[in-house]
C-alpha cells in the first residue's frame, strides 16, 4: 500500500474524483479540509499493512447462512399516492426529474 | 409543573408493564406524564427530535379502551421511544439529516410492527447522529443531544438521543442501532442499560442503512430485565430481512427472572488489549471494581487475549464507510426527501446532496467511495474484510476460554460538546472497545458501573457469543445488582467539573 | 485488405417469474406507472431484499441448457452508478461468481455448424424507466427490480447474419426452457452489443465499439451492417476506430456516438451485505436438469423421427415450443402428422403472423384442427369450406362439425343428387360441352365450375368430374 502514500496534491485531485463518483459537489474548501481528513485517517488505516493477511478469507457477512429465498408469491405493494407521497415532484404518475438527456 | 426540580420518577419498563396490568395506573395517565417530563426536558436535552403528542395520547385511550376490554397483550399501551431512523409508519423519519427534513415513512420497520402488535404507543422519534454516523449525537442536522449527568457533555452516539431519554425519565425504554458502539456508548455515557444483540438476531427490516453488516437495532433502558422485556418483543426471524436468522429465540425474561444470585460456574475473560494504555483512570477503577465484585460472587475470572482489536477501528472506519457509500446513494432528491433544483439532473444531485448531508456523512462517504475505487480496492476494503476475519477469530479463540468477556465500553466517560467533533480521527478512536463486536456479529451489553470523579456514569460491557443473548442478560443482570444504584441525573451543568485529560 | 469481425453479446433476457427479484411486486407489463412498486423497489430508506427463489431456478436452468458450468457457490454484488431510473444508485448484480460460467449454443450457418462460446450468465435487476418531455422527464419504477438474467457471449460471432441466428437460436432455446416468454414488445429480451474489426490474419482483436438502443433482432442485424462497414472504411482509410459506446439511430440507420461520459465508468462493485450467497448442490442441479424441457435441437431431431416430417417442417414447427406442442397434440390425434404440419405452416402461422400474437391466445384447438382435417379426409367437406371453417375456427373457436353443420357446408357426394345439377349444367352450357366431345378437355374444368356455383361450393369436386365425364361420354345430347 506504500504507493498510495500520496502527496496532499494528488489527494486533493483523488478527492475531487471520488466526490465526482459520490455525485457530492464539493468547494474548494471542502476539497482542502477533507484532502486533510482523508490524508490523515488513510494513514492511519495503513497500520492494517502490518497484518500477513494473503491466506486470509475475507469476511462479508457476519453470520454463515446462505440459501435464503422467497417464495414467487405476489405480495401487496404500495398504494399508488403512498409510493409518490415523498416525491419532490410528481405528475401523472411519475416521477418527476430535470431533462434526461440520453 | 416546575422545570427545574429533579426528573419525575417515570416507572421502568418492567414496572409500567406490571402497573398497567393491575390497572393501578392507565396508558393516558402514563403518556400524560412522559409528555409532561418530554415538554419540560427536551428544549435542555434535544433528546426527541419530533414529539406526536396527540397522536400518541389517543394512542393510549384507545389502549386503555382495549385493556378494558380485556385485551391480554401485556405492552398494550406502554410508551416507547424510537431513534429516528428506524420507520413508523406515517411518522417522520429525518435520520437525523436535512436531506430527510419532510420524509415521513409509508411504511413500519418490523420492529415497530412489532411493538405495534404488541400494544406498544409510538411517543416520538430521538436523536441521532446524522445517519447514525458518530460518538456524540453532535453530527445530527437538529443539534447535538445533551447529557443529563452535565448538559455541557455529548449524550454519546449515536443513539444519544435514547440514551439521553431513557436516563432522564423521557422515555420508558427507547430502540436504538449499533453499527459501532451506538448503542452501547450512549448508555455507557448516560448511565442506563444498552444492549446490541447478535447480528441476524433483530430484524433490519425499516433500519434506515448505515452499514448494512454491522447495524443492530436494539434497546435501551433503565434496567437489564427492561432490556430482555424489549428484546423479546424484538427477536426472531424476520422474512423481510435475508440476514435475520431463522434460529429459536430463548425466554429472555426467564433468564434475568431466573438468574442465580451469584456467579458460580461462570468464566469471565479480561481481554488485556481492552486494559492498555488510554483509559481514563476512573473507567479502569469502576471496571476494577466490577472484576472484584464479580469475583465475590464466585466467578472465575481469567485474562484473556483478543490480540487483533488494535486493528478494529481502522477495519471498521472502512468496511462500514464503503457499506455507508452505497447505501446513501439513494438520496438523491429524486424519489424522496430534500431537492436542490437544478436543469440538469447530475448537478441536481451534487448540489443536492452537498446541501443535503452534514459534513461527517459526507467524509464518511468519500472515505467509503475511495476504499471501493478502481485500483484501492484490495488494498483498503478488502483488506478490512480479511481483518475481521482476524477478529472474528480472536473471539472464537476467546471463548474458548471464558463465558463472557467483561471491558470498559469507552476510554472515557462522557466528553464536552464540541471537544472532539472537529479532529474526527480522535472522535473514531474512542470506539475501540465497541466495534470489534459489530466486526464479529457477537452480542454485547453495556451497563452502568459507578460514577466517576466528576459524577459522570462510566459503563461496562459484557461480551457473548452469537446468538448467546441469555446468557448475556443474565450475568448482566447479576452483575447489575451488585453495582451502585446511580442517583437521579442533575439535568444541569456542571460547569466546575474539569476537562478529562 | 481483408478484414475479420468480431462480436460479442450482451444479451439481457426477462425471467418468466409472477413476481420482482427481490420483492413481492408483480412483473404485469403496461400496468399504469408506478402502481407495482413497494418500499423495497422504490429503493426506500430501510427496505431490504430477499431473493426469488424461482429467479434462481430459472437462471440455472438456462445454464444447464446452454451447458454452462453452473457455481455450487454464487453471490450478489453491488454495482454502483447514479441514474435517475436506479432506485438505490446501486443495481444489485453478480460480479464474480455468477450463477453459470462457460457454456455455449451451436448455430447452422451457410458455411456450416459453428459452435458460438458464452462466457457467463448472472442474475440482477432491472431498473425503472424514464419518459421524456419537452421540459422534463419522468420515472416509472414498475419495471424496477424485474429479474434479469444477463448473458454474455465471448466475441466468437463473425457476421452480422451469424449474431442475428445466434439470437433466433437463443431466443428457441429460451422459449423451450421455459425460462423467458422473449416477447421482444415487452423488452423481455434486449442486447447490447460489442463489435470489433481487424486485419484478417492478426491475432489481437482490434478496437471495439458498443452498441446500444437495440430494441429488436432486426435492428441489431441493421446496426451490426453498418458499424461493421464504418468501421471497415476507418481502418481501410488508415484511420482508428475510437473505443465508445454508440447508439442505434433506427430512423436513420446509423451508430451514433453517445455522448462521452466525464469520467470512465467505476462501479466500484463490492459484496451485497443485505443478501447471503446461494448455494446449491449436485443433487439440486441433477434434479433440474431432469426437469428441463426438450430443447429445440433434440425437439427437431424427434419430429423427423416421431412423425416423418421434412427437416424444414421440423424447424419451422420449433421455432415456438407452443406451435411444436400444438402440432404435436394435434398429430397425435389425427395420425396425419404431414398434413397437421402443413395446416399449420401455411394457414395458421400466417394468421399468427398477421395478427403478431401467439398460438396460446388462439381459440383453435389441436383436437379442433385434427377433427377438420379428418372431416376433409372422410370426403365430408371439401379444400375451400374447410379453409373457411379453420378461418372461424381461429377467430372464435368451437368445434368443426358443429360450424360445418350451421353453415351448411357438408360436400355433396351423393350422385343422385348431382346428376340433376349436371343436367341442368349441360343445357344451359351445350358450347362447352359439345368442346368436350370434340376433344376440348378444357371444358371440363369450366363445366365443374359450373356445378360447383350452383351447389355453392358444397359439391365433391371429385365425384362431379366423374358425373360429368360419364354424362358427356355415354350419351350424345338430347337436343
Amino acid at each position: 500500500m506504500n504507493e498510495h502514500t500520496t502527496c496532499s496534491e494528488d489527494l486533493a485531485a483523488e478527492v475531487r474524483r471520488v466526490a465526482k463518483l459520490a455525485r457530492i459537489y464539493v468547494s474548494e474548501d471542502d476539497v482542502a479540509q477533507w484532502t486533510r481528513d482523508l490524508g490523515r485517517i488513510l494513514e492511519y488505516v495503513r497500520q492494517l499493512n502490518e497484518l500477513d493477511v494473503d491466506s486470509v478469507e475475507p469476511t462479508a457477512h457476519a453470520i454463515p447462512v446462505a440459501n435464503v429465498m422467497r417464495d414467487d408469491e405476489p405480495r401487496p405493494g404500495l398504494p399508488h399516492t403512498e409510493a409518490l407521497s415523498n416525491a419532490p415532484a410528481a405528475r401523472d404518475g411519475l416521477f418527476i426529474v430535470p431533462k434526461i438527456i440520453e | 409543573m416546575s422545570c427545574s426540580g429533579p426528573v419525575s420518577e417515570l416507572p421502568s419498563l418492567s414496572a409500567a408493564l406490571d402497573a398497567l396490568r393491575r390497572n393501578e395506573v392507565s396508558s393516558e395517565e402514563l403518556v400524560s406524564e412522559l409528555l409532561r417530563t418530554i415538554e419540560c426536558w427536551n428544549p435542555t436535552l434535544n433528546a426527541y427530535v419530533y414529539v406526536n403528542s396527540e397522536e400518541a395520547l389517543a394512542c393510549a385511550r384507545e389502549a386503555d379502551a382495549r385493556r378494558r376490554a380485556g385485551d391480554p397483550a401485556p405492552w398494550v399501551g406502554v410508551p416507547i421511544g424510537i431513534k429516528d431512523n428506524i420507520c413508523v409508519r406515517g411518522q417522520p423519519c429525518t435520520c437525523g439529516s436535512k436531506i430527510l427534513k419532510s420524509y415521513r415513512s409509508p411504511y413500519d420497520a418490523t420492529v415497530s410492527r412489532r411493538l405495534r402488535e404488541a400494544g406498544a404507543v409510538f411517543v416520538g422519534r430521538l436523536n441521532l447522529d446524522e445517519f447514525a454516523m458518530g460518538s456524540s449525537t453532535e453530527t445530527s442536522a437538529w443539534g447535538p443531544a445533551r447529557n443529563p449527568w452535565d448538559v455541557d457533555r455529548v449524550a454519546g452516539g449515536s443513539s444519544g438521543g435514547s440514551a439521553a431519554a431513557v436516563a432522564a425519565g423521557m422515555a420508558v425504554a427507547a430502540l436504538g442501532s449499533d453499527t459501532g458502539g451506538s448503542i452501547r456508548q450512549p448508555a455507557a455515557f448516560c448511565g442506563c442499560v444498552g444492549l446490541k444483540p447478535s447480528y441476524g438476531r433483530v430484524s433490519r427490516y425499516g433500519l434506515v442503512a448505515y452499514a448494512s453488516s454491522l447495524d443492530q437495532i436494539g434497546p435501551l433502558t433503565r434496567t437489564v430485565r427492561d432490556a430482555a422485556l424489549l428484546l423479546s418483543v424484538l427477536a426472531g426471524r424476520d422474512p423481510m430481512d435475508s440476514t435475520s436468522l431463522d434460529v429459536p429465540v430463548p425466554d429472555y425474561i426467564a433468564a434475568v427472572d431466573q438468574a442465580p444470585d451469584d456467579l458460580r460456574g461462570r468464566c469471565i475473560g479480561l481481554p488485556r488489549e481492552y486494559f492498555a494504555e488510554g483509559i481514563e483512570p476512573d473507567v479502569a477503577q469502576a471496571v476494577k471494581a466490577a472484576v472484584a465484585d464479580m469475583a465475590r460472587l464466585g466467578a472465575d475470572v481469567v485474562e484473556v487475549s483478543l490480540p487483533h482489536t488494535h486493528y478494529a477501528v481502522a477495519a471498521y472506519y472502512l468496511i462500514a464507510t464503503a457499506e455507508a457509500s452505497a447505501n446513501l446513494a439513494r438520496f438523491d432528491g429524486v424519489r424522496y426527501g430534500l431537492r436542490v433544483p437544478s436543469e440538469d439532473v447530475l448537478e441536481q444531485y451534487e448540489r443536492t446532496r452537498a446541501e443535503g448531508f452534514g459534513q461527517e456523512v459526507k467524509r464518511r462517504i468519500i472515505l467509503g467511495t475511495y476504499a471501493l475505487s478502481a485500483g484501492y480496492y484490495d488494498a483498503y476494503y478488502l483488506r478490512a474484510q480479511k481483518v475481521r476475519t482476524l477478529i472474528r477469530r480472536d473471539f472464537e479463540r476467546a471463548f474458548q476460554q471464558c463465558d463472557l468477556l467483561l471491558t470498559p465500553v469507552a476510554p472515557t466517560t462522557a466528553f464536552r460538546i464540541g471537544e472532539r467533533i472537529s479532529d474526527p480521527l480522535t472522535m473514531y478512536l474512542g470506539d475501540i472497545f465497541t466495534v470489534p463486536a459489530n466486526l464479529a456479529g457477537i452480542c454485547a451489553i453495556s451497563i452502568p458501573a459507578g460514577l466517576d470523579s466528576r459524577g459522570l456514569p462510566v459503563g461496562l460491557q459484557l461480551m457473548a457469543p452469537a446468538l448467546e443473548e441469555a446468557r448475556l442478560l443474565q450475568v448482566a443482570h447479576v452483575v447489575e445488582q451488585t453495582r451502585p444504584r446511580l442517583p437521579r441525573p442533575p439535568l444541569a451543568s456542571r460547569a466546575s467539573g474539569g476537562s478529562p485529560a | 485488405m481483408k478484414f475479420a469481425v468480431s462480436i460479442g453479446l450482451e444479451i439481457h433476457v426477462q425471467l418468466r417469474t409472477r413476481t420482482k427479484i427481490f420483492c413481492g411486486c408483480p412483473t404485469t407489463f403496461g400496468a399504469p406507472p408506478n402502481t407495482q412498486v413497494c418500499p423495497v423497489c422504490l429503493g426506500l430508506p430501510g427496505a431490504l431484499p430477499v431473493l426469488n427463489r424461482e429467479a434462481v431456478r430459472l437462471t440455472v436452468m438456462a445454464g444447464l441448457a446452454l451447458g454452462c458450468r453452473i457455481n455450487l457457490r454464487s453471490k450478489f454484488d453491488r454495482k454502483n452508478y447514479f441514474y435517475p431510473d436506479m432506485p438505490k444508485n446501486y443495481q444489485i448484480s453478480q460480479y464474480d461468481l455468477p450463477l453459470c460460467v462457460g457454456g455455449g449454443l451451436e448455430i447452422e450457418t451457410p458455411a456450416g455448424r459453428r459452435f458460438i462460446r458464452l462466457r457467463r450468465i448472472h442474475l440482477e435487476e432491472d431498473v425503472g424507466k424514464n419518459l421524456h418531455f419537452a421540459q422534463s422527464s419522468g420515472v416509472d419504477f414498475n419495471r424496477a427490480g424485474v429479474p434479469l438474467m444477463e448473458i454474455v457471449t465471448e466475441p466468437d460471432l463473425t457476421s452480422a447474419d451469424e449474431a442475428h441466428t445466434f439470437l433466433l437460436a437463443l431466443k428457441e432455446v429460451l422459449l423451450h426452457g421455459g425460462i423467458s416468454d422473449c416477447n421482444l414488445e415487452e423488452g423481455n429480451l434486449r442486447c447490447d452489443v460489442n463489435i470489433s474489426v481487424r486485419p484478417e490474419g492478426a491475432d489481437e482483436l482490434g478496437v471495439k465499439t458498443e452498441l446500444k438502443n437495440l430494441n429488436s433482432f432486426r435492428a441489431v442485424h441493421r446496426a451490426l451492417d453498418y458499424e461493421i462497414r464504418r468501421q471497415i472504411d476507418l481502418l481501410s482509410c488508415g484511420r482508428t476506430v475510437v473505443q465508445e459506446t454508440r447508439r442505434w439511430n433506427d430512423e436513420l440507420g446509423i451508430t451514433e456516438s453517445m455522448r462521452t461520459k466525464e469520467e470512465a465508468h467505476d462501479y466500484r462493485y463490492f459484496p451485497e451485505p443485505d443478501l447471503v450467497p446461494v448455494e446449491l448442490t449436485e443433487e439440486q442441479l441433477t434434479e433440474w436438469r431432469a426437469q428441463l424441457p426438450e430443447l429445440p435441437a433434440a425437439r427437431r431431431a424427434r419430429l423427423v423421427r416421431e412423425y416423418g416430417l421434412p427437416e424444414y417442417d421440423a424447424k419451422v414447427l420449433t421455432a415456438d415450443p407452443d406451435v411444436a406442442d400444438f402440432f404435436e397434440a394435434a398429430a397425435r390425434r389425427s395420425q396425419q402428422p404431414k398434413i397437421v404440419s402443413n395446416w399449420i405452416m401455411t394457414e395458421v402461422l400466417r394468421v399468427l403472423g398477421e395478427r403478431g400474437s401467439s398460438i396460446r391466445d388462439l381459440p383453435l384447438t389441436p383436437d379442433a384442427l385434427a377433427e377438420l382435417i379428418e372431416m376433409v379426409q372422410r370426403g365430408v367437406i371439401n379444400m375451400p369450406a374447410a379453409k373457411s371453417v379453420l378461418a372461424e375456427l381461429m377467430e372464435h373457436g368451437g368445434r368443426p362439425a358443429e360450424i360445418i353443420e350451421r353453415r351448411g357446408l357438408v360436400q355433396i357426394s351423393d350422385r343422385g343428387a348431382l346428376e340433376p345439377v349436371v343436367e341442368e349444367v349441360l343445357r344451359d352450357h351445350p358450347g362447352p360441352a359439345a368442346d368436350y366431345r370434340n376433344g376440348k378437355a378444357a371444358a371440363l374444368q369450366f363445366l365443374i365450375g359450373q356445378v360447383m356455383k350452383r351447389t355453392r361450393g358444397k359439391a365433391n369436386p371429385k365425384l362431379v368430374a366423374e358425373v360429368l365425364r360419364a354424362r358427356l361420354e355415354s350419351q350424345s345430347p338430347s337436343s
